[in-house]
């Protein structure tokens, strides 16, 4: 027994002292939290008493009575996912893609540029969308349209319910050229001229064919890894609506996503239970779209 | 059958990936980059133009969009104002400095040893381990405030210096990617120093890490961003005005929702917040570019 432990000590102690420091971080902030979340999302819990068991209600109520997540959340949700996620991760390869055909000083140029938004993402950006869509008249947009005779009031743009999602989209898509992107970028990069040239000779015939039978395929670890970050910054970015507007609910529930409605109810109503049912619906959605990247980019192995 | 446009790279210079100089070819992406590209800008232009705008262009219509008289006017009174707790910013701006260099250098160490362990140890749970690491790359840290929340309270670290640091350290994508890169390191190198007695800890620390730069470089990156752009710490788990961040801060100069002359004289101070907040990010990604594309060329998620 003790060769065995020492065995044990100097083969695989070492590996797990390594480990760790970060294994306890990730359990405690990562792993603890989403069995947390799991756990009080069968209960009752108002943060004041302690939690009390009720089984499913907490889904049924979901399902069947929340008429705000039911009418605004989960369409404004998907809607937003489905044209964010998919909609940036196209422009990201796109441009990756371009500016992998350019030489090494415009490319390293445009791709800061490209770059630069998704780096602060968030804090400092709301001042200057803020500027931008300024209620009155001294708001950019509302100076530019007021300025060509396009429009004869200003629009109040983050506080009207029928530009609020589109605002929040276009917002998203300019900083979702992010790490993503960078490694799309840097994968593209590595493809070996051969492929090309063979391809060339074995009779390809436009840059489309290139890009689905070469380029794609050559680089899908990079595209499924670029796909992930979509989803979860895509998810992640959802509180950007009442960052916009300042307010939760947003206006007439036209930006509420579903991460501000676990706010809602967890820190505004203190149902936690019920919040944490709707965290649990938020990580199996990020999940079944993390699968479907999976199959569509998984390396055959 | 071949379109006219496509033509095969072969034998001709400058065209294709990754060319050494121009070709008429790039002329179509340049058409398409530089327009949205300077669409891309204009944020930040906006950003660096009103953190030097006198008051009178602030509230002028239409509102120009470059300054024309600069002014250090913002960047005074940002500093010379209190909040409205009474804090002056040069303290969320300490504090913001102070968190973000603790974090950073913790992390690379933290999250560098554990990809070590990972990428060339051999333990019964290595490849487990690793699975749920990538699984945890799908993780969104946003949707379990609530228990995190709870945790942070229990382990008694609520307005304390170390829930700004903490929670931050344990990335998936850090760890994703040190290892990925630490794997591009033969294993010849690594038995050769076994061989001349060398410990485990220094051929992490003489070894890994050295030969690793690139790789701690991206890691520095991700967690300077993480840390550096963090208000919502501030904002979930602090009470005490002295220990919060400049980005919380300036979450608060812009919800404000005060309109007319305070909302512009506010625009001003804001975005001189925001210059000072957006620069180190630029910066430090200008400095450690080349290191991060050699990194991310190793992302692939197989």
């Amino acid at each position: 027994m003790k060769t065995s432990l020492s065995k044990w000590v100097h083969e695989e102690g070492s590996a797990y002292a390594f480990l760790l420091p970060y294994a306890l971080l990730f359990i405690v902030f990562i792993v603890i939290p989403v069995i947390a979340a799991a756990g009080l999302s069968f209960t009752f819990f108002d943060a004041v008493q302690a939690p009390r068991f009720v089984g499913l209600d907490n889904y049924i109520a979901l399902l069947t009575q929340d008429d705000t997540f039911m009418r605004y959340v989960l369409p404004n949700t998907l809607q937003f996912a489905i044209i964010v996620g998919p909609g940036g991760y196209a422009l990201a390869f796109l441009l990756a893609w371009m500016l992998a055909q350019l030489p090494k000083i415009p490319r390293t140029i445009f791709a800061l540029i490209l770059y630069s938004p998704s780096m602060t993402a968030g804090v400092a950006m709301t001042v200057v969308w803020r500027a931008l869509f300024s209620g009155d008249q001294t708001g950019y947009l509302n100076s530019f349209l007021l300025g060509l005779g396009l429009m004869r009031e200003p629009v109040q743009w983050l506080q009207s319910p029928q530009y609020l999602m589109s605002i929040m989209i276009i917002v998203t898509m300019w900083s979702s050229m992010g790490i993503g992107f960078l490694a799309m970028l840097a994968g593209i990069l590595e493809i070996s001229p051969e492929l090309y040239e063979a391809a060339a000779i074995d009779g390809m015939s436009s840059r489309w064919q290139e890009i689905f039978l070469i380029t794609i395929p050559s680089i899908k670890p990079q595209m499924l890894f670029g796909a992930v970050m979509a989803i979860v910054g895509t998810f992640q970015a959802g509180a950007i609506g009442v960052t916009l507007s300042g307010s939760n609910p947003t206006p007439q529930y036209a930006g509420q996503l579903i991460v501000n409605h676990i706010e809602d109810y967890g820190f505004l109503r203190y149902e936690m239970g019920y919040a944490a049912a709707i965290s649990v619906v938020l990580l199996l959605m990020v999940l079944f779209f993390s699968r479907v990247a999976n199959r569509l980019f998984a390396s055959e192995a | 059958m071949a379109t006219r446009w496509y033509q095969p790279y072969i034998g001709v210079k400058n065209r294709g990936i990754n060319p050494e100089g121009f070709h008429v070819s790039q002329i179509k992406f340049y058409i398409v980059l530089i327009p949205l590209a300077g669409l891309m800008l204009l944020p930040i232009i906006y950003i660096f133009s009103s953190a030097f705008k006198p008051p009178e262009e602030l509230f002028a219509y239409p509102p120009p969009l470059i300054v024309t008289n600069p002014t250090m006017k913002n960047f005074n009174d940002l500093f010379s104002i209190l909040s409205t707790s009474g804090i002056p910013v040069s303290r969320y701006l300490f504090n913001s400095i102070l968190i973000t260099l603790v974090t950073v250098a913790a992390s690379i160490i933290i999250s560098s040893a554990a990809a070590y362990a990972l990428s060339k140890k051999q333990f019964r749970l290595k490849q487990t381990l690793f699975v749920v690491n990538n699984v945890a790359l799908m993780f969104v840290p946003i949707a379990v405030t609530i228990p995190r929340f709870l945790i942070v309270e229990n382990l008694n670290l609520l307005d304390t210096f170390w829930v700004h640091v903490l929670p931050v350290l344990a990335m998936p994508v850090g760890l994703f990617l040190l290892k990925q890169f630490i794997d591009g390191i033969p294993d010849e190198v690594i038995e050769a120093a076994q061989i001349d007695g060398a410990s485990d800890l220094h051929i992490y620390w003489r070894i890994i890490l050295p030969m690793i730069q690139p790789a701690l470089a991206t890691i520095a990156i991700l967690t300077f961003q993480a840390a550096w752009n963090n208000a919502d710490t501030s904002t979930t788990y602090i009470n005490n005005e002295s220990l919060r961040t400049l980005a919380f801060y300036l979450t608060t100069l812009t919800s404000t929702t005060a309109t007319g002359a305070d909302a512009v004289a506010g625009q001003g101070v804001a975005a001189a917040a925001a210059l000072i907040m957006f620069v180190p990010n630029l910066i430090i990604f200008i400095f450690l570019q080349s290191q991060v594309m050699s990194t991310m060329s190793r992302s692939g998620l197989k």
